[in-house]
């Protein structure tokens, strides 16, 4: 966790001592208040299935069971984390440059097209070179996705939020009509869906766990993003630009170049995530892959505070929230969609306590002020 | 062709049709947002709006059997969605553009939530006017088989505009919007001004929606909007903050939608659902027309975070 970059400027003129403490009350500050206004969430939640004579113990409890209960709900959920880790990293590598971009879900569906595409067209070949080529494929076509939305807003002045929401729509447009149309499997009847892209293809499980390797790609990702943003030159002057556009043009940073570049990274990375679904669950793409992911992510990614590091646990944790889902239904008779309100009320919550930084009394910084 | 006496007329006529059948959503959520936006404030959670309109009318609609209490019951739950998008932005340090995508995805999932009872069930509708009485041709009084809620939003558009203008609140809607500091200075809320322009949004944004459960395509399903509301949005700056605008943009939308049913009713199914992609498509080429990034657009208003 970094601090607060005028603070990190103070310590030559402080002491070291008083200096370590006021960083440790930041790192303290910026996990408690998410981590509250997460709790405060959950209790919202539990008066909300009471409302529905739900009992709100009963529901923590299977919650619980179904997210980090047993070694099967633990899987699951790191299953559900895999894509969610690459689809929050869309959000949050723009979100250094200032940008606010939310359309994962299509560069993820762009991805698997992509990703299936390559496969199918490579028949026969070695399945490591295919699997390269899906990954390659839907990173592409995610990153290209994503830096559109980066290029109509640094060249023509559009909104990035609405461009790339936009883009999912069409996104899932060009999904329905390739897997309805020209990449239609004949023999699909039920749920129009392209060709698989075979069993040797599949990229399988980590040894000793049902958790595909697409986890461990997430992993990866976040860990190579978290370097690029906060130690690499490239990152700096990104966090430059996002801070202050005009002292970044002022000392002369290609912020066209950092838009197009941290956009494409972005999209690669949701894309990936289309290709890991395609590899690693579905086998072949059809609507399926429209699962919300993209959506989760973003709030992954604001929980996260647009950190990739951060983003691991908290995309695990949204997991494991997604995970208990079907235990939910199962005993308690609640909606799928509940799951959907829970995340809708961490998001509120989170966006809301952005307000207390900086006004709890125990964080409270001696000197900052 | 599908009739062979008026044969190809029967696109353009569908097209007619569907545009003031489609483009009846459209125009209830951008008037609404227009108004939210002058008072400085955008809010991106109308698609959630929407679709909570959508649910929420049609199931006091089913309950109760009268529609017009659905729609009324669809602004007002608009409207509590707008107040929470309102009250959540007055704190320090909230983005309201992040606050909108929160609200999306909760008003999406309470929907969800509370609508799995009203997928089956099946709700009285609200009633059109035939305006096509004159004709004997079955496609024209089918184009011609106009909503009541189309009206409205045709004459609403008007007088938002003269409301805008001329009456006293519509001049502190639009100072807020434009420098909250002068609001400030003549002793205004500068929140209570967004809460009421917001939960005035909101409720707008509602009624759009029960259009879409109870009149076209009049039914409650988790499908049914698709983007409506945030092309919504993307279609006021289009319009220019001008409600008189947001109608016609509203009817080009409308039409744009229309395109693909239209198609398939004469047998062209070929790309049907590129044609349902035709409206984002359209809403990205005019954002890419008209929006630069030299100067601040035309008729922006100062305070608002996503022309800054």
């Amino acid at each position: 966790m970094k601090s607060d970059v005028p603070i990190a400027l103070d310590q030559s003129e402080k002491s070291s001592r008083a200096a370590l403490r006021e960083q440790i009350a930041g790192a303290a500050e910026i996990v408690a208040i998410p981590t509250l206004a997460l709790a405060a969430a959950l209790v919202l939640f539990g008066i909300f299935v009471a409302l529905f004579g739900k009992n709100p113990l009963d529901l923590y409890f299977y919650m619980y069971q179904g997210a980090f209960g047993t070694w099967f709900s633990w899987q699951n959920t790191l299953t559900r984390a895999a894509p969610l880790i690459l689809t929050a990293l869309c959000t949050a590598l723009p979100a250094q440059l200032g940008m606010v971009i939310i359309g994962g879900e299509g560069a993820l569906l762009m991805g698997a097209l992509a990703a299936t595409s390559a496969a199918l067209a490579l028949p026969g070949a070695p399945p490591f070179a295919v699997q390269v080529a899906m990954a390659a494929a839907g990173m592409i076509a995610g990153g290209l996705w994503i830096a559109l939305s980066g290029a109509l807003r640094q060249y023509r002045g559009v909104n990035e939020t609405i461009s790339s929401l936009l883009l999912v729509y069409v996104a899932l447009a060009l999904l329905n009509h390739l897997v309805e149309g020209p990449m239609r499997d004949p023999t699909s009847l039920n749920k129009p869906s392209t060709s698989e892209i075979g069993a040797a293809n599949m990229i399988g499980t980590i040894p000793g766990t049902d958790v595909h390797w697409g986890f461990a790609f997430g992993i990866v990702a976040a860990v190579l993003a978290y370097v690029l943003i906060y130690h690499t030159v490239f990152g700096f002057a990104a966090r430059v630009a996002g801070g202050n556009i005009r002292a970044a043009k002022v000392v002369g940073l290609n912020v066209s170049r950092l838009i197009l570049i941290i956009c494409f990274l972005a999209g690669a990375a949701a894309g990936l995530a289309g290709m890991v679904e395609v590899a690693a669950v579905q086998g072949r793409t059809n609507a399926n892959l429209a699962a919300g992911y993209g959506f989760t992510g973003i709030l992954v990614a604001f929980l996260a505070r647009h950190n990739p590091l951060a983003i691991i646990p908290v995309a695990i944790l949204l997991g494991g929230i997604g995970a208990s889902g079907g235990l939910l239904q199962r005993r308690l008779g609640l909606p799928d969609a509940s799951v959907l309100v829970l995340q809708g009320m961490i998001f509120i919550a989170v966006l809301a306590s952005d307000s207390l930084y900086g006004r709890l009394p125990i964080f409270a910084r001696k000197g900052a002020a | 062709m599908a009739d062979g006496s008026i044969g190809l007329w029967t696109v353009p006529l569908a097209v007619l049709g569907g545009a003031i059948r489609v483009s009846t959503p459209f125009l209830f959520v951008s008037l609404g947002e227009c108004i939210t936006e002058r008072s400085g404030r955008i809010n991106l959670g109308l698609e959630g709006t929407l679709i909570m309109g959508a649910m929420g009318g049609y199931g006091v609609s089913y309950l109760t059997g009268s529609p017009w209490l659905g729609v009324l019951a669809a602004g007002l739950a608009g409207a509590a969605l707008g107040a929470l998008h309102a009250s959540i932005c007055g704190l320090p340090r909230v983005n309201d553009i992040a606050v909108g995508i929160a609200l999306m995805l909760f008003g999406t999932g309470l929907a969800f939530f509370l609508g799995k009872p009203l997928i089956e069930p099946t709700a009285p509708r609200l009633p059109s006017i035939d305006f096509g009485w004159w004709s004997d041709i079955p496609q024209v009084r089918a184009a011609l088989r106009i909503n009541v809620l189309f009206l409205i939003g045709v004459a609403l558009a008007p007088f938002l505009v003269w409301a805008l203008r001329t009456t006293r609140a519509g001049l502190i809607v639009r100072t807020a919007g434009e420098s909250a500091d002068a609001a400030r200075a003549m002793g205004y809320s500068v929140n209570a001004i967004r809460m009421r322009a917001t939960m005035f949004g909101g409720f707008l944004a509602g009624i759009g929606g029960s259009f879409l459960s109870l009149f076209y395509p009049g039914s409650w399903n988790e499908g049914l909007s698709s983007g409506q509301g945030v092309t919504a949005v993307a279609l006021v700056i289009f319009a220019r903050w001008d409600p008189m605008l947001c109608l016609w943009a509203s009817l080009l939308f409308g039409g744009a939608a229309a395109l693909g049913p239209a198609l398939q009713s004469v047998g062209f199914s070929q790309g049907y659902h590129l044609f349902n992609a035709a409206p984002y498509v359209l809403t990205l080429l005019i954002m890419v027309i008209t929006c630069s990034p030299k100067r601040t657009l035309v008729g922006a208003p100062a305070e608002l975070s996503i022309t800054r």
